[in-house]
C-alpha cells in the first residue's frame, strides 16, 4: 500500500488535464451542434463586406492617391529596376543582343569560382554540376529567371532585414515590438495579399520580389537577432570595459561573434524565397513557377516534376554552398588566380560566342525526366489507390472525424473554455491570457467552425509529422549513412512545389481532408525529422556508450536515454512542425480540405469573397500565434 | 628560341580557340517590332483561354508585327490590370457579374469587346460510365435515389457533389438545398482535384458526380455527361440564396481596357474582331493539352489551316 510514492507534481496536472477532456466529452455529447457558429461557404459577415469595401477604395483611387503617386510607385521603380537588371546579366535578351550578357558558361563559371571561395572545392564541383544539370533539363532561361528574382528577393531582404535583425538583438523594446509582426509576415497566407500586392505594385517583377521577401525576410531578421543576443555577455563587457563604444562594440566584437549563425540566417531566406516561386508565378512572376503552373493546367506532372526538379537543384546547391560559408576558409593564392582566370575566360566565352551562350539544346535529359516522372506517377495512381483509399478511409474515421466533431459540433464557448484551461495549466495566466485573446479573435473572424475543422486537420497533421519526425529522425541521428541519404530528399520535400505532387496525391486520395494532411505532412516532416536527428546526435557519446555498456538494448538506450535527452529538440520539433504545417493551409485547401484553406483560395479568385479570405487569413495567423505560445510555454516547462 | 616555342604554342592555341569558337553573338539579327505597339494580352489560367489567346498573339505578332506581353495571371487579377495599365485585353470571359460591376459600371476602366463566339456551360457532370448504366441519373429527380452509391469520407452519410475551382461563380449548395438533394457539397477546391476525380472515376468504375464546364479539354478524352436540372429562365437565379435551376448558358465574351478601345490600335480591333468555335477552340487546346505543343506551335498549325477565319478578323483593319 506504501509503495506506491505520492506522485509528484507533473502527473496531477495530467489527471487534471484528463478531467478537463473528459468533462468536455461529457458536455460535448449533451450540447452538441449547439452555438457552433457555422457559415455558409458563400456567405458572409458584415465585416467580411465591410473588408471589400476598403479593398474597393483603395483600387479607385489608385492613380489619384499622392501614397501611390509619390511612395508605392517610387519602391515599385527601384525594385523593377534592379531585378530587370539581374534578368538581363544572366536570363534575359538585353542591351540589344538576342542573349543576356553571361550566357550559361560564365554562370557556371562564376558559380564555380564563387563557391569555391567561400565553400571549397567540394562544394564548387556540386555547384557546376548542378547549374550543368539545369541546362540539361531544358530549363536554363527558367532557372536563370528564378534564381535572379531569388537573388534579387534575397538581397533586398538582407539589406532590410540584417540591420532590422541587428537592432531586435540589442533592444528588447525593438525585439518585442518585431516579433509578433514577424509572426504575422510568416503565417499570414501569400493568396492574401497577392491580388492587393499588384494594387499597390503592379503585375510584374516588383510585385512577385515583394511577395517573396515578404515570407523570406523574416528568417534573415530573427536568426540575426538571435545571433546578436548569444554573443556572451562578458565578451561584451569586456570590450565595454576596454572602452571601447557602442559602434566600436558592434562592429568588433558582436558581429564578428555572429557571423556564423547570420550567415545561417543568409541561408534560410534563401530557402524560404524558393519556396515562393510557384505561389509567385500566380502573378506573373517569370520562370520556373510558371512551367510548374502551366503544366499542372494539363495535368501534365511529368513537365511539373521537371521543373520542380530545377527548384529542388537550384535549392540544393544554394543550401550547400551557404552552409559551408560558415566555415572560414582562405584559398591557396595561386588557386584564386587561376580560378579567377578560368572564370574570366568563361565570361568572355559566354559573352561572345553563341555556343557558350545559349545552352545547347542538342544535349538534353529533360526529356527523359518528364517521361519518367509520368510513369511512375501513372504506375502509381494504376495500382496503389485501392490500398491509399482504404488508408484514407481509415485514418478519417478513426481520427480526423472525432477531433473534428469535438472541436466544431462542440458549442464555442465549451471549447474556448477548455483551451484557456488547458493553457493555464500548461504555461500560467500568461499563457491563458493569449490564448482567451486568440479564441475572441477567432469568433470575430465569423469562421470559428471553419478554424476548429482546420484545426483539427492541423492536429492531426502535427501528429503525424512528430511520429515520422521520431521515427526517421532517431534513425538519422544514429546513423551517418542514413543520415547521408536521407537529407537530401528531405531538402526535395521542403522545396519541391507542393503543387507538383498533388496531382498524384489527389489520385491516390482523392479531393479530402486527409490528401490535405498528407500534403502538409510532406512538407512539414523534413523540419522536424531534421531538428530530431540533431537533437538525438547532440546527446553526448560518452552517455550513450555508459548506456550500451550497462548493458542496455538499443531500444532501452533510443527510449531511456536519447530521447529524452534530445526533448528539447523534440519539442522545437513539434513546434516547427505546427507552423510549417499551418503554411500549408491553403494548399490543403486546394485538395478538398476546406475551411479556412478553402476561403482564403476563394477570396483570392473571387473579389466579393475577398473580405472573408482575408479573415480566413487572419485565423490562421491566430490561430498559429495561439498554437506556437502554447507549445512554447509547453516546451518551457518540460526541458525546465 | 624556346621562348618563341612558347609564344608560337599561346597563339596557336588562342586561334584553335576562337576557330572552333563557332558562331558569334549578333551574327544574326533579331526579329523587328512593327508600329502596332506593345500588347499586353492577360492569359487566365485554364487550356482554353490559352487557346483563344495563342491564336490572338500568334496573329498579332506575325500579320501585325506587334510586340505582344502576355501575363499569366488569375481573372480576379487580370482584371485588376485594366485599371493600373497592365493589362489591355481578357479574352475569355465567364460571366463575372461581379467584376464587371466594379470595372466596366463603377471604375470604368474596362469595356466589353463582344462575343467570341463560344458558348459555355457550367452544370452537374457524371462520367459516361455511369451515364450509360445508370441512364436515368442525367435527371436530377432521381438523383436522390443514387446519394448512397455517392457517399465519401469527406460527405458523411450524404452524397458527394464535388465543386472545383472557386474562381467561378457556383449555385451548388443553395440547388442542394432548394431541390431537397440528400447530398453535400464538397469543396476541391481546385480544377485538378475535379479532373483527377474524373479521371480516376472513368477508370476505376467509381462514382463521381460533380461541378464542370465546357468547353474544356477535358472532355475531349472522357465524354463526361451532363445532369439535367430544371430548367433555366431569365431570373431564376436573381436570388442566390433561392435558385433551384439550372446554370445559363455563358456567351463567353472579351473584355479590354477602356485605353486600349479609346487609342484604337490594329491589336484592339484584332481582339473586336476575333469570333471562333467552340470546336476550333476544342482544336487548339487539344494541341497543348493533349498533343503537348506550345502555344505558339499549336496556334500557327490552327492558323495555317484557317487562313479565311482569320482574314475576317483582319478586314476591317
Amino acid at each position: 500500500m506504501v509503495a506506491v510514492a505520492a506522485p509528484r507534481q507533473l502527473p496531477r496536472k495530467a489527471l487534471i488535464i484528463g478531467a478537463i477532456v473528459l468533462a468536455w466529452l461529457v458536455l460535448w455529447l449533451l450540447l452538441r451542434n449547439i452555438g457552433t457558429l457555422p457559415l455558409d461557404a458563400s456567405a458572409m459577415t458584415p465585416l467580411h463586406r465591410w473588408i471589400n469595401s476598403i479593398n474597393d477604395a483603395v483600387g479607385a483611387s489608385r492613380n489619384s492617391n499622392p501614397l501611390f503617386l509619390y511612395f508605392f510607385n517610387e519602391i515599385r521603380l527601384v525594385i523593377n529596376e534592379f531585378v530587370t537588371f539581374v534578368q538581363a546579366l544572366i536570363a534575359q535578351p538585353s542591351f540589344g543582343r538576342p542573349v543576356p550578357v553571361i550566357g550559361w558558361l560564365g554562370v557556371v563559371g562564376i558559380a564555380g569560382f564563387v563557391s569555391l571561395v567561400v565553400a571549397g572545392w567540394r562544394v564548387a564541383l556540386l555547384a557546376v554540376a548542378g547549374f550543368v544539370f539545369l541546362g540539361l533539363q531544358g530549363l536554363w532561361q527558367e532557372s536563370m529567371d528564378t534564381l535572379s528574382l531569388t537573388l534579387a528577393a534575397v538581397v533586398i531582404s538582407l539589406l532590410i532585414g540584417i540591420p532590422l535583425g541587428i537592432w531586435a538583438g540589442l533592444s528588447d523594446r525593438a525585439n518585442r515590438v518585431m516579433t509578433p509582426v514577424l509572426d504575422f509576415m510568416q503565417t499570414m497566407p501569400t493568396f492574401v495579399y497577392l491580388a492587393p500586392l499588384t494594387l499597390f505594385f503592379l503585375i510584374g517583377p516588383a510585385s512577385a520580389t515583394i511577395a517573396t521577401l515578404i515570407y523570406a525576410a523574416p528568417p534573415a531578421i530573427r536568426i540575426t537577432a538571435h545571433a546578436i543576443r548569444s554573443v556572451p555577455r562578458n565578451t561584451v563587457e569586456a570590450s565595454e570595459s576596454l572602452g571601447a563604444t557602442r559602434k566600436q562594440t558592434l562592429v568588433k566584437v558582436l558581429l564578428p561573434s555572429a557571423r556564423k549563425t547570420i550567415v545561417l540566417g543568409v541561408n534560410q531566406t534563401i530557402m524560404a524565397a524558393l519556396s515562393m516561386v510557384t505561389i509567385a508565378a500566380l502573378i506573373d512572376a517569370p520562370g520556373l513557377g510558371k512551367t510548374v503552373v502551366k503544366a499542372l493546367q494539363t495535368l501534365d506532372v511529368g513537365t511539373a516534376f521537371n521543373a520542380g526538379l530545377a527548384i529542388v537543384v537550384l535549392a540544393i546547391v544554394l543550401d550547400r554552398v551557404t552552409t559551408a560559408a560558415t566555415e572560414r576558409r582562405t584559398l591557396p593564392r595561386w588557386a584564386l588566380f587561376s580560378g579567377l582566370g578560368v572564370t574570366g575566360v568563361t565570361v568572355y566565352f559566354s559573352y561572345t560566342y553563341l555556343w557558350a551562350a545559349e545552352f545547347p539544346s542538342e544535349v538534353e535529359i529533360g526529356s527523359s525526366i518528364r517521361k519518367g516522372a509520368t510513369a511512375v506517377t501513372e504506375w502509381a495512381q494504376d495500382s496503389l489507390t485501392v490500398l491509399t483509399g482504404g488508408f484514407k478511409d481509415f485514418v478519417t474515421w478513426a481520427l480526423i472525424n472525432p477531433l473534428q466533431a469535438l472541436l466544431a459540433e462542440s458549442p464555442w464557448f465549451l471549447v474556448a473554455l477548455v483551451i484557456v484551461a488547458l493553457s493555464f495549466l500548461i504555461g500560467g495566466v500568461r499563457c491563458a491570457v493569449v490564448s482567451a485573446a486568440c479564441v475572441g479573435l477567432l469568433v470575430a473572424t465569423g469562421l470559428w467552425q471553419d478554424s476548429m475543422i482546420t484545426l483539427a486537420s492541423t492536429l492531426v497533421a502535427t501528429i503525424m509529422v512528430m511520429i515520422l519526425g521520431v521515427v526517421v529522425g532517431v534513425w538519422m541521428g544514429r546513423s551517418r549513412r542514413a543520415d547521408r541519404v536521407i537529407r537530401p530528399i528531405l531538402d526535395a520535400g521542403q522545396v519541391m512545389p507542393a503543387f507538383v505532387y498533388l496531382v498524384p496525391f489527389l489520385a491516390l486520395f482523392a479531393a479530402s481532408r486527409f490528401t490535405a494532411i498528407i500534403a502538409a505532412v510532406v512538407f512539414a516532416a523534413p523540419v522536424a525529422i531534421k531538428i530530431i536527428a540533431d537533437g538525438i546526435r547532440a546527446v553526448s557519446p560518452a552517455t550513450v556508450e555508459a548506456s550500451t555498456a550497462l548493458g542496455s538494448s538499443s531500444w532501452q538506450t533510443i527510449v531511456k536515454v536519447q530521447l529524452p535527452m534530445a526533448r528539447g529538440a523534440l519539442t522545437l520539433a513539434a513546434n516547427q512542425g505546427l507552423i510549417y504545417v499551418l503554411s500549408m493551409v491553403v494548399v490543403g485547401g486546394l485538395v478538398g480540405a476546406g475551411a479556412l484553406g478553402y476561403d482564403v483560395v476563394a477570396g483570392f479568385s473571387q473579389s466579393n469573397l475577398y473580405g472573408k479570405g482575408l479573415a480566413a487569413g487572419v485565423a490562421i495567423v491566430v490561430l498559429g500565434v495561439m498554437l506556437d505560445r502554447l507549445t512554447q510555454a509547453a516546451a518551457k516547462r518540460w526541458t525546465n | 628560341m624556346a621562348r618563341h616555342n612558347v609564344l608560337g604554342a599561346v597563339l596557336v592555341g588562342a586561334l584553335a580557340l576562337s576557330g572552333c569558337g563557332g558562331a558569334k553573338v549578333g551574327d544574326s539579327s533579331s526579329g523587328a517590332t512593327g508600329d502596332c505597339g506593345t500588347f499586353n494580352l492577360a492569359v487566365n489560367p485554364w487550356v482554353g483561354y490559352e487557346a483563344n489567346a495563342a491564336v490572338l498573339a500568334y496573329v498579332a505578332e506575325k500579320e501585325l508585327k506587334c510586340k505582344v506581353t502576355k501575363k499569366e495571371l488569375k481573372e480576379e487579377v487580370a482584371w485588376q490590370g485594366f485599371g493600373t495599365g497592365e493589362v489591355d485585353a481578357v479574352v475569355e470571359n465567364w460571366g463575372h457579374d461581379d467584376l464587371r460591376k466594379k470595372y466596366i459600371d463603377e471604375q470604368k476602366t474596362a469595356v466589353s469587346a463582344g462575343s467570341t463566339g463560344v458558348k459555355g456551360q457550367i452544370g452537374w457532370y457524371v462520367p459516361p460510365w455511369l451515364a450509360k448504366e445508370h441512364p436515368d441519373i442525367l435527371d436530377w429527380n432521381n438523383l436522390n435515389k443514387y446519394a448512397d452509391q455517392f457517399k465519401t469520407s469527406e460527405s458523411g452519410d450524404k452524397g458527394q457533389l464535388l465543386d472545383g475551382d472557386p474562381s467561378f461563380v457556383t449555385n451548388d449548395e443553395a440547388l442542394v438545398k432548394n431541390l431537397s438533394l440528400n447530398y453535400k457539397v464538397v469543396y476541391g477546391g481546385s480544377e485538378t482535384a475535379l479532373i483527377q476525380a474524373f479521371r480516376q472515376a472513368e477508370k476505376d468504375k467509381k462514382w463521381v458526380i460533380g461541378y464542370f464546364y465546357s468547353p474544356q479539354w477535358l472532355l475531349n478524352e472522357i465524354k463526361l455527361e451532363k445532369v439535367k436540372l430544371p430548367e433555366y429562365k431569365a431570373g431564376c437565379d436573381a436570388d442566390a440564396e433561392k435558385v433551384a435551376c439550372d446554370y445559363p448558358d455563358y456567351d463567353l465574351d472579351k473584355i479590354v481596357s477602356k485605353k486600349f478601345a479609346d487609342a484604337n490600335g490594329p491589336a484592339f480591333q484584332l481582339v473586336k474582331n476575333f469570333k471562333w468555335t467552340n470546336e476550333d477552340q476544342n482544336t487548339v487546346a487539344k494541341y497543348i493539352a493533349e498533343d503537348k505543343m506550345k502555344p505558339e506551335d499549336a496556334a500557327k498549325k490552327w492558323v495555317e489551316a484557317n487562313g479565311d477565319k482569320v482574314k475576317a478578323w483582319m478586314a476591317k483593319a
